[in-house]
């Protein structure tokens, strides 16, 4: 099958994941991964980003699929139910929000910038090796501590679902996936 | 082709299809496309049952379904 130019996105998402362990602020770049999908859904009522240019999960299909680390198994029944999938996209807006609260409370001063990188929401890992200061205030570099957490923890997940079942089973639960197959069918209403 | 011939045909449950288009990757004969991101669709006259499309798919919700043909 003919390879396209978005074909290797994959190269742009372990680049992103790469970078994070040198410089923190690169983790702004994320946003990208947020917004990108967004506009596409709002904009052209499609899933054009998760079926064309998603990075992440051409990752997982190649690690999973042509180097072998997944068992191909089938996704337990209750991860693809829609009460899981609504449930982790809330959980994950509401972590996302509780990230914003921490970027907002060093910005207005009232806490200090944690050098640490949160994994699954819960194991804090020094990362002060990839943090060399920044020009703004420090609140940039906190939303970049926790924007790459928030990153690194769905890469993390992503990864083990990968190898428990299906490469790209991350798919099936991801916030963005959710979030923008929601805003289509209000878009385009919910019969096809 | 024989009529009461029975074939393959690859058939979507488009109620727990996340739309994320791994299928469409896969399909050697692009007999599947995503309709206005909510779901994917077989167009069953290019399907030939090959499977690829069903064992993609990251929740299993593409099953092989014989169809007369």
């Amino acid at each position: 099958m003919k390879k396209h130019w978005y074909d290797y996105l994959w190269i742009a998402s372990l680049l992103y994941l790469v970078l994070g362990f040198f410089n923190i602020l690169f983790a702004w770049l994320g946003l990208l991964c947020f917004f990108i999908p967004l506009i596409i859904a709002i904009v052209w009522g499609n899933k054009g980003y998760c079926n064309r240019y998603c990075g992440r999960g051409q990752l997982f299909g190649m690690l999973g699929g042509r180097f072998g680390l997944s068992r191909k198994k089938d996704i337990p029944r209750w991860m693809k139910s829609k009460a899981f999938r609504y449930g982790f996209l809330t959980f994950f807006f509401a972590m996302f929000f509780l990230m914003l609260w921490n970027t907002y409370l060093v910005f207005a001063g009232a806490q200090d910038l944690k050098q640490v990188v949160t994994l699954l929401w819960t194991f804090k890992l020094p990362w002060n090796w990839a943090y060399h200061g920044t020009l703004f205030h420090p609140g940039v570099a906190q939303f970049a501590f926790g924007f790459y957490s928030v990153m690194l923890t769905s890469t993390v997940l992503g990864l083990i679902t990968m190898v428990l079942f299906k490469p790209r089973s991350w798919c099936v639960y991801c916030p963005m996936g959710t979030m923008t197959q929601l805003i289509c069918k209000a878009r385009n209403g919910r019969s096809v | 082709m024989k009529p009461g011939k029975k074939r393959r045909k690859a058939l979507v449950d488009s109620s727990a299809c996340v739309a994320c288009g791994c299928c469409v990757k896969v399909c050697p004969l692009q007999a599947i496309e995503i309709l206005r991101g909510i779901t994917a669709r077989v167009n069953p006259d290019k399907c030939v049952g090959c499977g690829k499309c069903a064992a993609e798919c990251p929740a299993s919700v593409i099953r092989l379904q014989e169809v007369e043909a």
